[in-house]
């Protein structure tokens, strides 16, 4: 059902997308203002709809691999590590503890280059054009770190079933240490560039302001609920691989507005660095991959639920396996499907700019959303 | 504990089952099946105890189709799957958008992928599919590939189905496999 304009009322029905810069990606939302008022906003969504979920049933398990990374294209790692997770749960199979290493420090990696990527897109939503130069230099480093190690700059296939498909090696290893130095030393420079800029202060703080409640009863999950003030990280609530071994902080902040969603990601990153570090400093020796992992795996019957936390919350794949080397079912859940549903009712009544910064602030990834 | 609340209070809805799986190797917490009927109360009770709603979806067998749902709890590590079983033919279940309003995307899309009608729903036009494509239902299962609830389920095979599923493989320790070749 698309709005209708209301006769009684002096309103203008406006399309925003599907291809507009604001929406990263085919997504349309159809618009009721009233002057520069936000009405209502209503998503319309699947235009880039491929049904990953149907190319799971008719794919191999490992056939898969190359569907994972291109959901969310700007952290495709912890779908990739759902994935596997969630069929060697099924399988009975657990990867050796150097693979599971590798899968942390690539996916924390992966999380510092999906939130340098949205903060110079969110601040290049709102007219700030310098961020996102010093944000893609930081990140063009990352990018070339996960190139070393999985062969991908953006869509990574680096996790298999069973372990990771190489090794680390020492320039890797070298070249992370160097990134998580360097990244440090750049969060003074973004806090002073942007975080205390009384103009991007006046565009974000109590702007969009989600409550807990509305966070809950929606199933927001990852930045978005974490600055709602609730400390949901499936990393800690849930633990899963090997994070339980490191030490590190869920961010939570509790005003709910779009500046807590981006200090949120800002902690979010020096967190990843400290996990990175860690894994780097404990990186066991050993194989990357289990024995004897059949070429046709063969899973279930059963059906199992692997949630993992991905860059924009909690990514989940509910598995039933049939006893073939197909899934039966595999339904992927995306954070984004969630945290985009209570747009209209965040949207109630604001100012059509700052539907802008609101948008940014949930860090929207279309893809993931269609799937 | 909110298993044990949560656990206790499912229990007093008197569901078709309830189970408490093993969580490494089906990775929730709590199993619940109730009757079409009871997922409004269902629901109540996952957002009386704080939970929140991750997702709705189906799996389409015969010879029923099987809605499924998924709440966690966010702050302790709580995962309830909840299931109810419909008639393929005319699949319908009561909404629970008004209990979970982020239900409402999840069920227009169980409805785009599977035909599930959601009884109340306001609007089940088509969400992901373009229009033209109403009532294509692309994730239905075909002749073939159409397998028996209990084939894929193993907590759903009726006593007299023939030979009894594989148990669940339990989890290999890799320790002593990855020592040796270290």
């Amino acid at each position: 059902m698309i709005l209708q304009p209301d006769p009684t009322r002096d309103t203008l029905i406006l399309n925003m997308g599907p291809q507009h810069p604001s929406t990263h990606g085919v997504l349309r939302v159809v618009l009721k203002l009233e002057g520069e008022y936000v009405l209502e906003a209503q998503p319309v969504i699947g235009y880039g709809h491929r049904m990953h979920e149907k190319m799971g049933e008719v794919r191999t398990f490992s056939g898969f691999y190359a569907n994972v990374g291109r959901m969310d294209y700007g952290c495709a790692l912890p779908f990739a590590h759902g994935h596997v997770l969630a069929v060697e749960r099924l399988a009975g199979l657990v990867a050796p503890p150097r693979a599971e290493y590798l899968r942390v420090i690539a996916t924390e990696l992966n999380r510092v280059g999906s939130h340098l990527l949205w903060f110079g897109a969110f601040l290049l939503d709102m007219g700030a054009f310098t961020p996102i130069l010093y944000a893609f230099d930081d990140r063009e480093a990352q990018v070339d770190l996960l190139e070393h190690l999985t062969g991908n700059r953006f869509v990574h296939s680096y996790m298999r079933i069973g372990g990771v498909c190489r090794d680390a090696d020492e320039p890797f290893l070298a070249g992370t240490r160097a990134f998580v130095q360097r990244m440090r030393s750049r969060f003074d420079t973004y806090h002073k560039l942007v975080t205390g800029n009384v103009i991007f202060r006046k565009r974000v703080e109590g702007v969009g302001v989600i409550s807990r409640d509305m966070a809950l009863k929606y199933g927001a999950t990852g930045p978005v609920i974490r600055g709602s003030g609730v400390a949901y990280d499936i990393r800690r609530v849930e633990p899963y691989s090997v994070y339980p071994d490191f030490d590190f902080e869920i961010p939570t902040f509790a005003e709910g507005d779009c500046f807590a969603r981006y200090r949120v990601r800002m902690a979010e990153m020096e967190q990843s660095l400290r996990i990175i570090e860690q894994a780097l400093d404990r990186l066991p020796e050993g194989p990357v991959m289990a024995e004897k992992i059949p070429k046709k795996l063969k899973v279930g019957p059963g059906d199992t639920y692997q949630a993992v936390e991905g860059g924009r919350g909690m990514v989940g794949y509910y598995l039933v396996g049939d006893g073939s080397d197909q899934a039966y079912r595999l339904k992927i859940r995306s954070p984004c499907f969630s945290n985009l549903s209570l747009l209209n009712e965040l949207c109630q009544g604001v100012l059509l700019a700052d539907l802008v910064a609101i948008m940014g602030s949930l860090d929207l990834v279309i893809p993931e959303i269609d799937r | 504990m909110v298993l044990d609340a949560l656990a206790a209070a499912l229990e007093a809805l008197a569901p078709q089952r309830l189970l408490r799986p093993d969580y490494p190797t089906r990775g929730v917490h709590l199993d619940v099946t109730v009757a079409p009927a009871q997922v409004r109360a269902l629901a109540t009770v996952a957002r009386e105890h704080g939970f929140l709603l991750e997702d709705v979806t189906a799996v389409d067998a015969a010879p029923q189709l099987m809605v499924v749902y998924h709440f966690a709890h966010p702050e302790e590590a709580c995962r309830l799957q909840g299931r109810t079983l419909v008639d393929r033919e005319q699949p319908e279940v009561p909404t629970i958008r008004a209990i979970y309003p982020g239900a409402d995307w999840h069920e227009r899309e169980t409805h785009d992928f599977y035909g599930v009608v959601f009884r109340d729903h306001p609007d089940l036009s088509p969400f992901i599919l373009p229009e033209e494509s109403a009532g294509l239902m692309p994730l239905r299962k075909g002749e073939k590939s159409l397998k028996a609830l209990g084939a894929v389920v193993p907590e759903f095979a009726a006593p007299g189905d023939g030979p009894a599923p594989k148990p669940r493989p339990a989890k290999k320790d890799p320790a002593p496999a990855a020592e040796g070749d270290a």
